[in-house]
């Protein structure tokens, strides 16, 4: 499905927009750096301070990249979600995702607790987070997907998402009622967001899965713009929905499960900016939404990170507030003004 | 003999159609044997539940048969993937269409999707296909339109034309003038008539118009609760078939008006 519209505009300014955003991101932080020492950092040269390098190389530029990794993914996510579903309030989390990753942190956490000794110590290292967020959704993936092959209604696979969503919440609620509010305040810390303290390890490890998803979404272009007709009229144009509503869950898992892993449940993001991309771009063609969507996301955080990152103070705010702060008048403001909603 | 079978493209034999469950099988119609030939204007009537849009989703494979089996160009269509039976039966369903920005073009060229390769690329050939359905269905002013702004009637001659562009020898209509006025009704009729006459297309459309369908279809196909009647308006009209449609009554088949008139008290 080609468009008469062209888009190169759009994407030109977007992608600019992104290089400044990544730029002021890397630039804004608790030290001061001068502008100087961090385009000398970045192209490979030598900053005046051997801290002011370290700063930019192992903290702030892995942060942006996983700013970018995580908007993008999560507003693809949400896009696949809610072409699936065809309904616009379906978001990367719908599927009980994120419940699933808490449910694993959780677990880990307020279990290690409970447990004490060895537990404790390992309880809190970054790996250990990621490998339990990634259980635990991986976990209610599975659950989700094969329900979902038992039920024909693409609708109540929505159902059953949320379904799990709710019961995963009760498990949590019930040990957070038995942990101590140490662990509970950990757990806390983890829901709200994080996205640094990644290391170049990790963001190895993230970036390789991040980009299995990405590649994966292409090979559903055509499978998501025929389900803009509804299920029927795809099938009767050969897609076969089965097959296409399996790699569509499995992408979104994938993706969701890996950005909730290592930067926790961050939301706002994978609901509002594909609508966000529908509006500026007013398209449903899923070839200009997905690359539009991913742009739009990966600014959005990088500009959240910024103000969450509170210039020239030690505070970082959480990231899931700022996310939520700032988008959610955007989207309403957006949908006040246009007045209408498209899947 | 062998020349008149060539010419057809949609078979059934003994088909049986229903819903089959874990627990028990609702058979809604059973031996149907029906032919229907190349380039012939088909009609399938009945009344409201008797399993029009099942014969219809049968045929079409979205749903299975209970028992028997269907032929498209000779070939069973269990024996087609997904994919090919796309490039030969094409379909316009009365479901409304999810809300998207979609528009009228972007709309039609999705029935060139068979056709494309994995990114939905559209070639020389599939513009030209897109082109020439928008000219059969004279909506080339609406092109450039979101599909949400067209009224009723305009939308159903874009499903038709995203029916035509993708290219099928056969196409199949569930109720397609159900939400129309009779003018628009005619309008689409006349379109289904048209393209039937000057594209060779096969076109089978399930309808409550019977007066009009009476006028314009070649064949008929009527479901009633005693039996499957098939032929043309005339053989109907012999086997007295269209006063089986519906309970008498109200109204009644007039034969020398060949009209349903309303029975006067």
């Amino acid at each position: 499905m080609s468009t008469s519209k062209k888009y190169t505009k759009h994407f030109l300014f977007l992608s600019i927009l992104l290089i400044l955003f990544l730029l002021l991101n890397i630039s804004l932080g608790s030290v001061s750096i001068p502008i100087k020492d961090i385009f000398n950092s970045l192209t490979g040269g030598i900053a005046s301070k051997d801290s002011w390098q370290t700063i930019i190389l192992n903290f702030r530029l892995p942060k942006a990249i996983t700013a970018i990794m995580v908007g993008s993914g999560l507003s693809i996510c949400g896009l696949l979600m809610q072409t699936l579903f065809r309904n616009p309030l379906a978001g990367p989390f719908v599927l009980g995702i994120s419940s699933g990753a808490s449910l694993g942190v959780a677990l880990l956490i307020l279990g290690s607790g409970l447990f004490g000794g060895v537990f404790v110590s390992i309880a809190f290292s970054n790996w250990a987070l990621a490998i339990a967020a990634s259980l635990g959704s991986f976990l209610v993936l599975s659950a989700v997907i094969i329900a979902a092959n038992r039920v024909r209604n693409t609708m109540s696979i929505l159902i059953i998402g949320l379904m799990f969503g709710s019961l995963t919440s009760a498990v949590i609620s019930v040990l957070s009622y038995f942990s101590e509010a140490e662990q509970i305040q950990q757990y806390m810390f983890w829901s709200f967001g994080s996205l640094g303290n990644l290391t170049w390890t990790e963001l190895t490890v993230f970036g390789i899965v991040y980009l299995i998803g990405i590649l994966g979404t292409f090979s559903v272009i055509k499978p998501l713009n025929s389900f803009l007709l509804g299920e029927n009229y795809a099938k009767s144009l050969g897609i076969n929905i089965r097959k296409s509503r399996n790699i569509i869950l499995l992408i979104t898992s994938l993706l969701t499960g890996v950005i909730t892993a290592f930067s926790g449940p961050i939301a706002f993001i994978g609901l509002a900016i594909p609508h966000i991309a529908k509006m500026i771009f007013s398209t449903s063609n899923h070839k200009t939404l997905l690359p539009a969507s991913a742009l739009i996301g990966a600014i959005v955080l990088l500009i959240c990170d910024s103000i969450a990152q509170l210039p020239t103070s030690e505070f970082t705010l959480p990231i899931n507030a700022i996310t939520s702060m700032f988008g959610a008048p955007v989207v309403i403001w957006l949908l006040v003004r246009k007045k209408k909603i498209y899947v | 003999m062998t020349n008149s079978k060539k010419n057809i493209v949609l078979k059934t034999d003994n088909l049986s159609i229903g819903y089959q469950t874990k627990k028990q099988q609702t058979v809604i119609a059973s031996d149907i044997n029906l032919s229907v030939e190349k380039g012939k204007f088909v009609a399938l009537l009945g009344k409201n539940g008797i399993g029009k849009s099942t014969l219809l989703r049968t045929l079409s494979k979205v749903q299975k048969p209970l028992e028997g089996f269907i032929e498209v160009n000779q070939r069973n269509i269990t024996d087609y993937s997904h994919q090919e039976l796309a490039t030969s039966l094409s379909l316009v369903l009365t479901e409304r269409l999810p809300q998207s920005q979609l528009t009228v073009f972007e709309l039609i060229a999705l029935g060139r999707q068979p056709y494309t390769n994995w990114i939905d690329q559209l070639s020389a050939k599939d513009l030209k296909k897109i082109l020439w359905a928008i000219e059969q269905t004279a909506i080339s002013h609406l092109k450039d339109k979101p599909f949400y702004e067209l009224s009723d009637g305009q939308l159903q001659r874009v499903l038709i034309a995203r029916a035509l562009a993708q290219d099928t020898e056969i196409i199949i209509l569930d109720e397609p003038t159900a939400h129309l006025d009779i003018h628009h009704t005619f309008k689409v009729f006349s379109l289904l008539k048209k393209l039937v006459k000057n594209t060779g297309k096969t076109i089978v459309i399930s309808t409550h118009e019977v007066n009009l369908a009476i006028q314009l279809a070649d064949e008929f196909i009527l479901l009633s609760e005693q039996h499957i009647y098939s032929g043309t308006s005339q053989e109907l009209i012999d086997q007295n078939a269209f006063d089986q449609l519906f309970p008498k009554e109200l109204i009644s088949f007039n034969k020398t008006l060949e009209q349903f008139v309303i029975k006067k008290s």
